[in-house]
């Protein structure tokens, strides 16, 4: 009940005239920093925090997480209608968003990406006021082992999952650990396989990867196909938002499976990216017209952007309240903490009562401003479809260009994304799937790490990855994902012997 | 016309001249000022830079901007490169940790910090060893009797980096007690504290500002810092205890001593006056309580140095580094 209070005293706090004026300020520059890829909430954030630095840190908290927000829903737009991811988390949402954009559907997958992103935010948020305490001391049963653990999970997931042919999914995955490998060994601290080239010392970055992969690839595909954007009869008014929203209720039993593997890959140490992709090959199992995903299924945008939502608000936890950030944005605003003078850690729920709460308070109202100034703009993102393709290429062109080199401000990094292009069209054209090629750039390092670390403290055993009930549990999950249609034809083949 | 021509173009050199005796002057940037940290978001030195960024900003103290440009490749290899190809550009400066001699020696990379021109030393980061508040030892003595009675290789340390300052000073550790750790390196500080908690290392050498908020929640224990005298900080922490009452390891028997360099750097073939203009920001910056503050809530040792005396102490720890990572085996093969 003490909760309910200080909560209440929240809103009391984020609903100050001045800090409303702040929430829609961050929400608005936030959109527009999602839409730019490359740019990305953590620069964005990183950009703006100076900003902030002569405000109080209530205030201040709520306006930087409210461009947080802002680029959770931008990040979509883009991906929905380009098929340029700006963030690893939207990957997932490409698959079947841009799909319905092509089919003349863009403002339903955008009302339904912002509305699961709000579904999804808004269930992490209540179960952070609810089980705050219960839940934080969760992610430190998480070593090195049980990382791996996850990690592994949502690689089989997806390998096991997907319907694709499985050597094409493998090769593809390989490749793209190959990619991940480039740069710093971080447990030896060696170069790997950069060759004497100084721009190869950072390895290849997942944003260069996937806009040359996905926004370059697909400028060149459409080139091909005789210079024709589809999506120009795209209906823009409101009322797509309103024929939308009654269709979503039938998809609840997606939306809440979304938002409790969020919830659990948030508060591990896991995030974001992982319970998208997750949350996909799931959906794409378990979903009724499942055989459809990827050809523009509007439970395909659901799902990712639910999960991504749910894990991205619910690793706020860890980071209040043990002091480490679950995503990059989350390690700038822990950057920002500090120098406002709070300690993030096992004493902020209790030594500063009012900003948690402010900050709690503002994550349920930063959230539906975000879903009300992103609904309205719909028809307004929709109609950029209408543009002709000779226009709007040359703009997307300039946007990845922008994109690619604002990440470590590289114009090597320009070059890159262009050959990743062309590699992106190649795969294309001969069938083979990109996402596992993606998962493997953004994840292969982490699990990497998370693999030799558990080796270098059980002495090289193996043993370790089932040594406690918590990381055999996991990696059981990963092997019945893993081996799913084999274990589903056995059952099937089993039951007909049977009878 | 020829008289106006004539005129404009004397009028032009007075105008270069005095701008020029100007400039002899006091120079200033004319273009915003990239600021680069050879580290990830969210690091020390990141939080550091963005600091002084934020103190820049309010206080007005530069009338360009101040960019904080976050290099971290290549165990922040990128960052160092970029500003040694950047010579002659004062619109660059780099704030460096121990990678500064870590990074070079250890993958090889063509940099020496004589690359680049000293600007100024800001403050030492202390380094201290800490435990798990429910392990039963409370003193260093404990702790090395517990590392020792360990099986060979099973009591494990964890540590940022690899091959950098907390794998250093683990294995100055194993000298000094005679005892064999397993060394686990994480991404950052942060993580290497929480792992700490939640039992899956025994020990670590965290940076105060990475463990504090573990140590007043009561889930960590320091047992000793590593410098030779104790921090100056005397404001209570947690169970009334400060800083300042944490012992120094030489005077526990544990003859280590280590300390992480926070100085600025600027790019090669720097004017007097280019670095003198820098000095003298610093000189504003650490005058601010916004910077008192930050020193205090991260114990910072919060020594500074210019000039000569700046470049002698960086000459001296690099020999210092050699030595040590030779004797650890660290060293790059070629």
């Amino acid at each position: 009940m003490e909760e309910l209070a200080n909560l209440f005293h929240g809103f009391a706090v984020a609903l100050q005239p001045y800090n409303i004026m702040l929430m829609v300020i961050g929400i608005t520059l936030g959109v527009i920093i999602g839409v730019l890829p490359g740019l990305g909430g953590a620069n964005g954030v990183a950009i703006l925090l100076p900003l902030t630095f002569s405000m109080p840190p209530t205030s201040a908290i709520i306006m930087l997480s409210c461009i947080y927000w802002g680029a959770l829903f931008g990040g979509a737009i883009t991906s929905i209608l380009f098929n340029i991811p700006g963030e690893p988390w939207s990957v997932a949402t490409t698959f079947d968003g841009y799909p319905m954009a092509q089919q003349g559907k863009p403002g339903e997958a955008l009302t339904a990406a912002f509305t699961s992103s709000f579904v999804g935010a808004l269930f992490a948020v209540i179960m952070i006021t609810l089980v705050a305490p219960l839940v934080a001391g969760f992610a430190l049963r998480f070593g090195p082992a049980e990382k791996f653990a996850v990690y592994f999970l949502a690689f089989c997931s997806f390998v096991g999952l997907s319907k694709e042919p499985p050597f094409k999914t493998i090769a593809a995955m390989m490749m793209g650990f190959a990619l991940a490998a480039v740069g710093l060994d971080s447990i030896t601290g060696q170069l790997r396989l950069t060759f004497g080239v100084t721009e190869l010392l950072n390895g290849f970055d997942f944003l260069i990867a996937v806009i040359g992969l996905f926004g370059i690839g697909e400028i060149l595909l459409t080139m091909e196909e005789g210079l024709a954007f589809r999506g120009g009869n795209a209906s823009i008014n409101l009322r797509v938002v309103l024929q939308t929203w009654r269709e979503l209720p039938a998809y609840w039993m997606t939306s809440l499976r979304s938002c409790l593997i969020g919830c659990w890959m948030g508060v591990t140490p896991a995030g974001a990216t992982p319970a998208s992709f997750m949350s996909y090959g799931i959906a794409k199992r378990l979903a009724r017209r499942g055989n459809n995903f990827g050809k523009g299924e509007i439970e395909g945008v659901i799902a990712p952007e639910t999960a991504a939502h749910a894990a991205g608000t619910s690793a706020l936890l860890p980071m209040l309240s043990l002091g480490v950030p679950g995503s990059p944005t989350a390690a700038v605003l822990l950057g920002g903490l500090l120098i406002w003078g709070l300690q993030p850690g096992p004493m902020l729920f209790v030594e500063q009562k009012e900003f948690v709460w402010g900050l709690i308070a503002s994550m349920y109202l930063g959230n539906l401003a975000g879903l009300i100034v992103v609904l309205t703009c719909v028809p307004l993102f929709a109609a950029i479809l209408r543009v002709p393709f000779g226009i709007i290429a040359p703009l997307i062109l300039v946007l990845c260009a922008i994109g690619a080199y604002s990440v470590h401000n590289s114009t090597f990094d320009v070059m890159l994304m262009l050959v990743f292009g062309v590699l992106g069209y190649l795969l294309k054209k001969c069938n083979y799937p990109l996402a596992p090629l993606v998962l493997a750039i953004v994840l292969g390092d982490k699990a990497e790490e998370a693999f030799r670390q558990s080796l270098l403290g059980s002495q090289g055993s193996l043993g370790v990855f089932f040594s406690n009930g918590l990381v055999s549990t996991i990696m059981a999950l990963g092997l019945v994902a893993l081996f799913w249609s084999a274990i589903q034809e056995g059952y099937s083949r089993l039951r007909t012997s049977m009878a | 016309m020829k008289p106006f021509v004539l005129n404009v173009a004397l009028a032009a050199i007075a105008i270069s001249c005095a701008s020029s005796t100007a400039s002899r002057a006091a120079w200033e940037p004319v273009r915003p000022v990239e600021f680069i940290v050879p580290a990830g978001t969210g690091g020390g030195a990141d939080q550091m830079a963005r600091t002084i960024q934020g103190i820049v900003t309010k206080h007005n103290l530069m009338k360009q901007p101040l960019v904080v440009i976050n290099k971290a490749g290549g165990a922040g290899g990128e960052g160092f490169l970029d500003v040694k190809t950047s010579s002659g550009n004062p619109h660059k400066i780099i704030i460096t940790l121990s990678n500064l001699f870590t990074t070079p020696l250890a993958t090889g990379i063509p940099f020496n910090w004589k690359d680049l021109t000293p600007v100024a030393m800001l403050a030492l980061d202390e380094f201290v060893l800490w435990v798990n508040a429910e392990k039963p030892y409370a003193t260093v003595k404990d702790y090395v009797d517990a590392a020792k009675k360990a099986p060979s290789g099973t009591f494990k340390m964890g540590g940022t980096g690899s091959k950098q300052e907390d794998q250093i000073i683990t294995v100055g550790l194993e000298k000094a007690i005679e005892a064999k750790f397993t060394y686990i390196p994480y991404k950052g500080g942060g993580e290497v504290a929480v792992q700490l908690v939640g039992n899956h290392i025994d020990s670590t050498v965290n940076n105060p500002i990475e463990a504090v908020a573990q140590w007043r929640g009561g889930k960590l224990r320091p047992l000793c810092v590593f410098d030779a005298q104790p921090m100056a900080y005397d404001e209570p922490i947690a169970d009334g205890k400060a800083w300042k009452d944490i012992p120094t390891c030489k005077s526990q028997g544990l003859a280590m001593e280590y300390l992480m360099l926070r100085g600025i750097f600027m790019s090669p073939k720097a004017t007097k006056d280019q670095v003198e203009y820098y000095v003298e920001l610093f000189k504003k910056v650490r005058a601010t309580p916004e910077w008192q503050e930050f020193m205090k809530s991260g114990a910072f040792n919060a020594t500074f140095l210019t000039g000569a005396d700046y470049a002698k102490w960086v000459e001296a720890e690099e020999k210092r580094h050699e030595g040590l990572m030779k004797e650890a085996g660290f060293l790059a093969s070629n």
